[in-house]
């Protein structure tokens, strides 16, 4: 932090400060002007836009398949949910159905990717309110949950699974394992590989049975945890109905005390099958969007064990057969003229999305994630707006902190749940 | 569940009149387009009309319109979309209107209706520049310090108009016209109706 200007006058004594881009509390690269009154602050302006690649207009000049990758580098802490969003946006304007299956697969890894984003959240808060213990508890759990994400997709962080129509494969029969090195003797990778001996969805399976535990400890950590609370009690509270002026979604809208959630109100996929409760704030403070945030994992985890009990029984497709979205299976591909043809035919020059205009919208770890897409018909989408949760969030920073001491910024930026990828897109 | 998008419109003409210029159900989803004139007046009804509650404002966006479908467009080329969502009657609407002049396009803020609409109203102004008649800090949020020109205008190349390099020798980052050739992989191509549908 460096102090810029200081008013000469005896009387007046604020201070302009400059926040970021490049601390470490900032996560990410928030640069955040505060104005001062002493330690309290008077005025928070962020400048955001430092992470600004052009995603929507980068779009326009790709086809429809070619988007999904980028998606991932929007949130980059909740990669899946991006994706579903974009394909849920195509295969809306397309007007095709998607396999139960692969709706399952879809519903199981938004679930661990919620997991995964409000892990790092909770690590990363504790982390910026002193508390490093809870960040190394959360990363051991992600590292799991990355084991899963690269089992299945190939790559651990910026997964590319979801397409139009479906996902891209279906989960691998085994679960990758350790191996032998100078570092892990016999009894390490026993230890290491006992609950890697079965599929992936045994995997999951036990994993989720662990996890309740897991979040327990982290409870036993914090919730009572005196400096806990007094960071995170009465800071940044929002009522409910500045929460709705303000654009606020997700945790920030439930802190708060609303009962709104996309999955049980609007559901997709198949959330109206599943069982699963929302958590709701009272007070709408740090502490409060804490709580919920933490009831919300326990949650994302029965979700997961409900999609995991029903993928192992009932086997089926996992991508559409429609072949002007989807590609046909490799051996078609190899014996059937028509189906090269769809395949040549998709990779060259890709899907065609009838005319038209929808917005599509998940619930996402931090809030409503909303992909609005207008096509013209051709092969690439006309234009796409994707609606970052974190934007309004952050436009809200400024009346969240004002009256506040500067490390009560800390602890606001940390229950907002920022990541740049998204909020700078 | 939400209202029927055939219910919600009823309500919508209900409440706004002939204030509608054209409106549109697709994928279950209620468009209407509003003249730029009412905007003001058609967001203050959306929100406060009881039967209709549109409390929480989810997106703006701006739209040009200019090379759509290869330039067949005859309209208006700047439009601002509204993505509207009542949380407590839970359905959802999408307003838009054309921008008057082409060259100027402008439109009043919301900020009155909807404060969420703050950066919302900012990023279309940096992004597309359409003003925002009202708005009290129209600052640019996601482009560069000192950018010139609205880079999601169709005119805009995708490589934007200059690069910024690290110059050794007056020990400070310079910018200088691109250097990249604008190159395109797969062209753009409009098929006949329903060329992809299933």
């Amino acid at each position: 932090m460096t102090v810029t200007s200081a008013a000469p006058s005896a009387e007046i004594r604020n201070y302009t400060i400059n926040f970021g881009p490049q601390h470490p509390a900032a996560h990410g690269v928030l640069r955040l002007v505060l104005e001062l009154d002493g330690e309290v602050i008077v005025r928070a302006d962020p400048h955001v836009g430092l992470l600004h690649r052009g995603t929507e207009k980068l779009a326009e000049t790709r086809t429809f398949l070619q988007s999904v990758p980028y998606m991932d580098r929007l949130d980059y802490m909740s990669m899946m949910q991006n994706e579903h969003a974009y394909c849920l946006a195509i295969e809306r304007l397309l007007g095709i159905e998607v396999p139960e299956r692969a709706q399952y697969i879809r519903v199981m890894f938004d679930e661990i990717t919620r997991i995964l984003n409000h892990l790092l959240w909770l690590g990363t808060h504790a982390l910026d309110i002193g508390a490093m213990t809870v960040f190394l508890y959360a990363f051991r759990e992600r590292e799991d949950l990355m084991d899963v994400y690269e089992a299945v997709t190939g790559a651990r962080v910026h997964a590319a699974y979801y397409r139009p129509g479906g996902v891209y494969r279906d989960l691998p029969d085994a679960m990758p394992q350790y191996q032998a090195s100078k570092k892990k003797n016999e009894s390490d990778l026993r230890r290491l590989n006992e609950n890697r001996q079965g599929s992936v969805l045994d995997f999951i399976e036990d994993f989720s049975r662990r996890f309740f535990g897991y979040v327990d400890e982290y409870e036993t950590l914090l919730t009572d945890n005196r400096i806990w609370k007094q960071r995170t009690v009465g800071v940044g509270v929002v009522d409910a109905d500045r929460a709705k002026a303000l654009g606020f979604t997700g945790p920030m809208l439930r802190g708060s005390g609303i009962v709104w959630d996309m999955r049980k109100m609007q559901p997709y996929a198949v959330y109206d099958k599943l069982d699963f409760e929302i958590p709701i704030g009272r007070t709408g403070d740090s502490y409060d969007r804490y709580l919920v945030r933490m009831e919300e994992m326990r949650q994302s985890n029965r979700l997961i064990q409900q999609c995991v009990a029903w993928l192992k029984s009932n086997p089926g497709p996992v991508i559409s057969d429609n072949h002007k979205v989807a590609p046909p299976s490799r051996e078609a591909m190899k014996s059937n003229m028509e189906e090269l043809i769809h395949h040549f035919k998709l990779f060259t020059e890709g899907m065609h999305v009838p005319e038209g205009e929808v917005y599509a919208a998940v619930e996402h770890s931090k809030g409503e994630f909303g992909v609005y897409m207008i096509s013209d018909g051709a092969n690439k989408p006309y234009r796409l707006k994707l609606r970052a949760p974190g934007f309004s969030h952050l436009a809200g920073l400024d009346e969240m902190s004002r009256g506040h001491m500067i490390a009560d910024v800390v602890a606001i930026i940390g229950t907002l749940d920022i990541v740049f990828g998204d909020i700078d897109r | 569940m939400p209202l029927t998008p055939e219910v919600l419109l009823d309500r919508v003409n209900e409440a706004l009149g002939d204030k509608v210029l054209t409106s549109k159900i697709a994928q279950d989803q209620v468009t209407i387009v509003v003249p730029v004139g009412d905007w003001l007046e058609v967001c203050a009804t959306l929100r406060d009309t009881p039967a209709l509650a549109f409390d929480l404002m989810i997106d703006l966006c701006g739209v040009d319109y200019s090379a759509y479908k290869e330039g067949a467009w005859d309209g208006k080329r700047f439009a601002v979309v509204l993505n509207l969502l009542s949380i407590k009657r839970n359905h959802r609407l999408r307003v838009r209107a054309f921008c008057a002049d082409d060259e100027l396009p402008i439109l009043p803020s919301l900020m009155e209706i909807w404060p969420a609409v703050n950066w919302f109203e900012r990023e279309a102004f940096d992004l597309f520049g359409i003003v925002f008649d009202g708005h009290p800090d129209l600052r640019r949020i996601l482009t560069d310090y000192g950018f010139i020109g609205h880079p999601f205008r169709k005119d805009f190349p995708i490589s934007g108009h200059v690069e910024m390099r690290y110059d050794p020798e007056l020990k400070r980052v310079v910018y200088q016209p691109v250097s990249i050739d604008p190159r395109e992989v797969t062209p753009r191509i409009v098929r006949e109706d329903n060329y992809g549908a299933a």
